[in-house]
């Protein structure tokens, strides 16, 4: 069992084990479940991501009208061979968005944490896949770090929009991606934490104010943001670069921080950007 | 909160609490009316009436009625659906007072004439709670396999379902006791970790004083 961030990173050293085994070993301890039973339920999970992903439609329109067809944007741009972000980094985008979009029109998807933020751990983990030709074993054992990071935020904070703002949901999901990534590139259980911490730190005090309501603008772009926002944490802290705040301490700044933030920012519809003449033209349409 | 809550559910979008909820919420209040829907009166309350429609919560809610789960793609179908099998769908507004924002009231009537009013709460993540039924306070996820029992509020009933539930080695999980008034009807909800036996749950309707059973194997 663990509580914190720090608790997994001391449980992996103590027992000489990999920051994914100890989340998945305490999964088994508190569901009751078998080693198989656990990683067929991950490979689940991995697998409907990639079922989401493979279907996405370019002509699907969400009921308000807002979205859809920016990941068809997206693909082609990449196409086009004007990629100015790599081509590691514009699939990444793509497939935020794409996922996003997905969700927005009523398609399945997988919550990661939430189906808000359900772009972001498919859209590095997928594209990871597609760049670095890894077995699919080491992507579900990513599928447990982000897990284990995920879980800890939601104990110790939120991973509501409602409760905590958007950084309780991009925020957290960026924090999972950006471990997942840490693991998959070979980094240690330190750096996969050190990863954690500043894709989270970045994304402090980001609101949850979503234009009518709905889970759309600006969350389906914010799901290729956080995707990008885990690769370049990930990418620093598998330079060896140290978190100066630890990642629990990251995360219970962002418990406090959701805590002051008032009520308009956080899924009321009432703050922010959805009370701005923008909205409420697009509302009225 | 275990790591599938963090990574899942897999489901039909575009809010775990506006849509995924609401197909739960309709699933499982199908199962407690216990037989084929023929008509539903859905009535919205609070956000779930403000942004519904952006969310497909009205979508969502007949898709469990018809015994959908979140992740089943004919949620965004469900309208034409219902349609195609004659049940009468109609909308409105829940007169509640203080309630969760995220509620539904739901009154449905069934092919062989059974009814039953639910007040149900989407409370975040896909997660839901049963708050009323028939005009009782109750508190209940839909989880669990769940033994609901009305009968007469008069001595005895209870023990007379732990009894059973004993007898076919079901433990409780939770158990909740609801009364209208005393001497009035009762309402009893338990949550059991095992699924209770076909030949138990018969043996309850025979009992004087125990006026419905209902059970449903948990979603």
């Amino acid at each position: 069992m663990y509580k914190s961030i720090e608790d997994i990173l001391c449980q992996a050293k103590e027992k000489d084990k990999e920051f994914w085994e100890i989340v998945l070993e305490t999964d088994m301890e508190s569901r009751c479940v078998s080693m198989e039973e656990s990683m067929r339920t991950m490979e689940q999970m991995l697998e409907a991501m990639e079922d989401a992903d493979s279907k996405y439609d370019g002509n699907l329109r969400s009921q308000s009208k807002m979205s859809g067809g920016d990941g068809k944007l997206l693909e082609e741009y990449n196409l086009s061979g004007k990629n100015i972000c790599g081509d590691f980094l514009g699939k990444v985008m793509e497939r935020a968005i794409k996922m996003g979009e997905s969700n927005a029109c009523m398609r399945r998807i997988v919550a990661a944490p939430t189906a808000g933020s359900c772009g972001v751990v498919p859209a590095v983990l997928l594209s990871y896949k597609d760049y670095f030709d890894v077995p699919k074993d080491k992507l579900i054992h990513a599928l447990y770090v982000a897990a284990g990071i995920g879980k800890v935020i939601g104990e110790n904070a939120s991973i509501s929009g409602a409760y905590g703002g958007c950084q309780a949901e991009i925020g957290t999901a960026s924090a999972m991606a950006s471990g997942a990534l840490v693991y998959l590139q070979g980094g240690d259980n330190e750096a996969i934490a050190n990863a954690a911490a500043f894709s989270l730190k970045n994304m402090l005090g980001l609101t949850c104010d979503p234009v009518g309501g709905l889970v759309e603008v600006p969350c389906i772009k914010r799901n290729s943001h956080g995707a990008v926002n885990a690769a370049t944490s990930a990418q620093l802290a598998l330079a060896g670069i140290k978190s100066a705040i630890s990642p629990d301490d990251v995360i219970d700044s962002m418990r406090r921080i959701g805590n002051e933030m008032p009520a308009d920012v956080k899924e009321t519809g009432k703050g922010g950007l959805a009370v701005t003449e923008s909205a409420k033209k697009i509302l009225v349409k | 909160m275990e790591i599938f809550d963090i990574i899942g559910p897999v489901m039909v979008g575009p809010s775990s609490s506006h849509t995924a909820g609401a197909v739960r919420i309709g699933y499982v209040a199908g199962k407690l009316l216990g037989e084929e829907i023929k008509e539903a009166e859905i009535l919205l309350y609070g956000s779930f009436k403000d942004t519904g429609k952006g969310h497909g919560t009205d979508k969502a809610l007949v898709a469990g009625l018809l015994g959908m789960r979140p992740d089943d793609y004919r949620i965004s179908e469900s309208f034409n659906i219902a349609k195609e099998k004659n049940i009468k769908i109609t909308f409105g507004e829940a007169r509640l007072v203080d309630a969760h924002p995220n509620s539904v009231e739901l009154v449905l009537h069934g092919v062989n004439g059974a009814s039953i009013d639910i007040v149900a709460q989407s409370i975040g993540g896909g997660k839901i709670n049963i708050a009323q039924i028939d005009g009782i306070d109750t508190n209940f996820s839909g989880e669990y396999p769940t033994l609901i029992v009305h009968n007469l509020d008069q001595p005895g009933h209870v023990s007379e379902v732990t009894s059973m539930l004993s007898h076919k080695l079901v433990n409780i999980a939770t158990m909740q006791l609801y009364r209208s008034f005393r001497g009035g009807k009762a309402v009893m909800v338990v949550e059991c970790d095992q699924k209770i036996p076909d030949d138990g749950l018969k043996w309850l309707t025979k009992i004087e004083g125990v006026l419905k059973v209902t059970y449903f194997e948990g979603a």
